[in-house]
């Protein structure tokens, strides 16, 4: 028999060893699809290690792959902590990305002062209007948020391909479904010279501070926390829930939503309907890697980008299909899921 | 208007509707067994991905069909069994780790699709289930066209209907099941060990839905695609809340839904060109949230969904 005993203090000591030893043991478990293929796997692993933080350009794209994992973590994190399961953030990203594009393709003119946070703005603000639903369906009708946030990112998908194919459709572009480009103006200048990464990097590790101010400084944060631990503890309390609810979803839509404007403003350029490789079921496992951390955000999110980097190098040079990136994150957010468990309790094996 | 009659009056409407709804039924049955246990099983999408993927591939390798459709039930097994052994015994959040069982079931079936089909950019087609030809009822005018000339895994969704409600409703291990959902401490009351009851459900279940999968590859087209399950799982899980947990409503649902998607199949021909595809392509997805809202304020959950069960404590 297992038993569970609850533990009085939790380490976050304890608990970063755990979930850190959760992502390596999801690597050791993708050994065995990797040797199934045929791969060699210490030098597959070499070569993802290699393709990830083996070189500076390495290291600069696993940053830019990072930045809207940053994002939509932070997103799912602050979210999650309220037990709002707000798995809608693909959804998001793509609604932000086209409200970047309706105010950053020359809808509006004037100096990047002005175009850039409108651009943000705008994002945010459809991010957030697409959880508002959700969450309002939630608090007051108890309707299951994470099915219907699953069933929007499909619908946000093809509302998406409808306007690349109308209204937002360059008429520049050859045909393509894709919308104008972003102005000069609008868009985030790169960090480094003739390299991807940009300024979206720096404005998501900024947002991981103040998300962590906001959740262990602010009365917001308390209330949040509350809400997660015990909605109906909080409402005896007087903690207004649904408004609680509503302020985390808008949070979340936003965050989720600059995923799209760091993605569009910073890296491509335009809006296509393959912006997303999955960002936003990516930050559901960065949230979790980073135990719902803001803090933590940031290296978990660089964890799983090096990942999904350092896949395609694998797939290059052993020609492993670049999915194994996938189950690896698949893996690591059950096995972060199931440490979680040591986390909370002692864990003792009886003999029934 | 008449021309909208004409489509409900065509036999090959209703062929179509049943068709549609096949993999719905699955999902929704599967769905069903599973959260009358007391476990949502969130899995569900991939498991529809992982049972598509592992009925066409048993074909392609040589296996006969019906093989191919045990593989299928074989592999939603095995995820379910995952599911069942995080959520059950250990008590995690059912939500995430059905949310990771999906992941990985999607990501391990395209990562095997791509092992065994390095770089074939056409996928391999497999000889699919044909339409039954039933002596007299197939003749029949309308309704033999209509009902009568589906395929083999139609009638296996239709009959595993019957055999499930008879299961829960009239035997004890349906009982135990229904209440292992509404109130474990019964079942335990009982000499029963609801952790087993709860994971049997869950297993079963999961196989059930992965004969979704397979009547995708197996019936419906007859080659595996990337993203071809499109969120029929998702909405499977609003169609188990709309039809309040109840097999027959799910049957009725799952058919109303696969002729609403029939009708705005014919829809589209209809009106091409005026009204752009996308927006008949979204209506499946929010009618199911439509769906969601309309029955929210009655809807009669299982007491004990998503609260895990720890013996000897009440």
């Amino acid at each position: 028999m297992i038993r569970f005993e609850p533990r009085t203090g939790i380490s976050p000591a304890r608990s970063m060893g755990l979930r850190l030893l959760a992502v390596a043991a999801a690597l050791a478990l993708a050994a065995i699809p990797l040797g199934v293929a045929g791969a060699p796997i210490l030098p597959a692993y070499a070569a993802m290690l290699q393709g990830a933080a083996g070189s500076v350009f390495a290291l600069t794209e696993t940053l830019a792959r990072a930045t809207p994992l940053i994002f939509t973590g932070l997103s799912a994190a602050i979210a999650f902590r309220a037990r709002l399961y707000n798995i809608g953030a693909e959804g998001q990203l793509y609604l932000g990305a086209l409200a970047a594009v309706a105010v950053g393709s020359g809808a509006v003119a004037g100096p990047p002062a002005l175009l850039v946070p409108l651009v943000l703005l705008a994002a945010a603000a459809a991010g957030a209007a697409l959880m508002l639903g959700p969450t309002f369906l939630k608090g007051r009708f108890g309707v299951d948020e994470v099915v219907t946030t699953l069933l929007l990112n499909f619908v946000v998908l093809l509302f998406i391909q409808m306007m690349l194919e109308g209204p937002f459709k360059d008429p520049m572009g050859g045909g393509w479904p894709q919308s104008e480009p972003i102005l000069p103006e609008a868009a985030l200048p790169p960090l480094v010279e003739r390299m991807r990464l940009h300024a979206g990097l720096p404005i998501g590790i900024v947002l991981c501070l103040l998300a962590h101010v906001l959740i262990s400084r602010t009365v917001l944060g308390l209330r949040i926390r509350a809400v997660g631990e015990n909605p109906a503890a909080s409402a005896y309390a007087g903690i207004p829930v649904l408004r609680t609810l509503l302020t985390v979803g808008a949070v979340s839509g936003a965050l989720a939503g600059l995923a799209g404007a760091s993605e569009v403003a910073g890296l491509k350029g335009n809006l296509t309907a393959d912006l997303s490789r999955g960002f936003g079921y990516a930050g559901i496992v960065v949230a979790m890697i980073a135990g719902l951390q803001p803090l933590a955000v940031v290296p978990a999110a660089l964890l799983v980008a090096g990942v999904f980097v350092g896949a395609d190098t694998m797939s290059r040079s052993h020609g492993v299909s670049s999915y194994i990136a996938d189950l690896i994150v698949a893996l690591a957010l059950l096995c972060v899921l199931v440490a979680g468990l040591f986390v909370r309790f002692k864990v003792r094996w009886e003999r029934a | 208007m008449s021309a909208i009659l004409d489509i409900l009056a065509s036999a090959s409407f209703w062929a179509a509707a049943l068709r549609i709804a096949t993999p719905l039924m699955f999902g929704v049955l599967g769905a069903l067994i599973c959260e009358r246990s007391g476990v949502l099983n969130l899995g569900i999408e991939g498991i529809f991905t992982a049972g598509a993927m592992a009925g066409w591939l048993a074909v392609h390798l040589g296996a006969d069909l019906w093989t191919g459709v045990l593989a299928a039930a074989l592999t939603g097994a095995v995820f379910g069994l995952l599911l069942a052994l995080l959520t059950v015994p250990l008590g995690l959040s059912q939500h995430v780790a059905g949310i990771g069982v999906t992941l990985l079931a999607t990501s391990l079936a395209y990562f095997t699709y791509r092992v065994v089909l390095p770089t074939a950019s056409t996928p391999p087609r497999i000889e699919p289930f044909g339409p039954v030809r039933l002596p007299v009822l197939s003749d029949l005018p309308f309704l033999g066209p209509a009902l009568f000339s589906q395929t083999p895994l139609t009638f296996l969704a239709l009959t595993l209907f019957g055999l499930v409600a008879f299961v829960l409703y009239r035997t004890p291990l349906g009982l135990a099941i229904r209440a292992a959902g509404e109130n474990p401490a019964a079942v335990e009351a009982q000499g029963l060990d609801v952790h087993l009851v709860r994971i049997g459900a869950v297993v079963t279940g999961s196989a059930v839905m992965a004969l979704g999968g397979a009547f995708l590859t197996m019936s419906a087209f007859n080659a595996f695609f990337f993203e071809m399950t499109g969120g029929r799982g998702w909405i499977c899980i609003a169609l188990t809340v709309f039809a309040s947990w109840r097999p027959g409503k799910a049957l009725l649902g799952a058919i109303l839904f696969g002729a609403f998607d029939a009708f705005q199949l014919r829809l589209q021909h209809e009106v091409a060109g005026a009204v752009p595809s996308q927006v008949f392509l979204m209506l499946p997805y929010l009618l199911s949230i439509a769906a969601l809202c309309l029955v929210a304020r009655r809807a009669d959950y299982p007491k004990a969904l998503m609260i895990p069960y720890v013996k000897g404590q009440r």
